[in-house]
């Protein structure tokens, strides 16, 4: 019998992989942003909404990964932007490999300046699944409840930035805003906070400003 | 399920490198904010190594607590409920010590 330390990181190919679509990501100088948040916070409807924001100032390019279905890539193609899905069957988050085998159809499209990447709907896994992105951003909708960044902690501290969405609900939940950025705030102190309805567009110039402004100062 | 995977890739290709065929024990550490759940580790690694060559190994998952030290005042706590504040001054700048860790540590093979 042998005793061997092996001492490496359970997701060290991922990592390697997600290494690898970072450098091939700067190098053409794409900006990228993984969108995390459970089913049904209004990803795909921020994505749309930060779509139009920036029609005709920045050329855009988004990957959808969802369980089944390309509705969401059918959405996003509306905009007149390139758009890929990525199926994951019955894989609850994308990884550094799927993200890796899109690069070349991103590449065609050499006018990409920024690349949105919306992942699966789920606040668990994803955490923990680096894609090569220069930010996380996780959307958490009002009517989720101001709980949920102590709920689902890795996500949050993973996250660079974070979407409190569907503000226009407010008025009829219970939610709080104070409570909401005090518990984001407690997980992880770093942080980005913007509150945004796709409905009255709130919040979604300041989010796109924001956006812009970290692109320019990764790839000017 | 995915994690379990590539964990198990990992074991495979260092036995594989070290010509050893008989996985006894496999050491594994979790930390405390990470999005894996020790049980559920434990319960798809018996689903994995079933009809494998791995039948039969055993998985020890060390559960790394989630701790702080506060750049203020020096003490070192455990993040209760995931929270960087310290309970003695309640500063909010807090260096994490540990708690994020996912790794293999060591296995027993023969």
């Amino acid at each position: 019998m042998h005793d061997f330390t092996i001492k490496e990181k359970i997701l060290s190919k991922n990592d390697e992989l997600a290494g690898e679509n970072r450098v091939l990501l700067r190098e053409r100088g794409v900006y990228s942003i993984n969108m995390v948040s459970s089913p049904g916070s209004g990803k795909t409807s921020v994505i749309e909404k930060t779509l139009e924001a920036l029609k005709g100032k920045l050329e855009v390019a988004v990957i959808e990964g969802d369980l089944q279905t390309d509705l969401d890539a059918q959405r996003i193609k509306k905009h007149g932007v390139p758009v890929r899905q990525i199926t994951t069957g019955k894989a609850c988050h994308l990884d550094a490999h799927l993200v890796g085998g899109a690069l070349d159809w991103l590449f065609s499209h050499p006018e990409v300046r920024l690349l949105i990447i919306e992942n699966v709907g789920n606040m668990v896994c994803p955490a923990e699944y680096d894609l090569g992105e220069d930010a996380k951003v996780v959307v958490m909708s009002a009517p989720e409840g101001d709980d949920k960044p102590l709920k689902y902690p890795a996500i949050f501290h993973a996250s660079d930035v974070l979407l409190i969405n569907k503000t226009d609900l407010i008025p009829h939940t219970d939610f709080s805003m104070a409570r909401a950025r005090k518990n984001a705030l407690a997980i992880n102190p770093g942080l980005k906070i913007f509150e945004t309805s796709c409905v009255t567009g709130e919040g979604i110039d300041a989010w796109v400003n924001y956006l812009t402004g970290e692109m320019m100062t990764v790839v000017p | 399920m995915s994690i379990t995977i590539s964990m198990m890739e990992i074991v495979r290709e260092h036995m594989a490198r070290v010509g050893l065929k008989g996985l006894k024990r496999l050491k594994v550490r979790v930390g405390e904010l990470t999005a894996v759940e020790p049980r559920a580790l434990s319960f798809c690694f018996e689903a994995y190594v079933k009809g494998t060559e791995f039948e039969g190994a055993a998985l020890d998952i060390e559960e790394v607590p989630y701790l702080g030290r506060c750049t203020g005042c020096g003490e070192k706590f455990h993040m209760e409920g995931f929270l960087q504040l310290c309970p003695r001054c309640e500063g909010v700048h807090i260096e994490e010590l540990s708690g994020t860790e996912l790794e293999i540590v060591s296995m027993e093979a023969s």
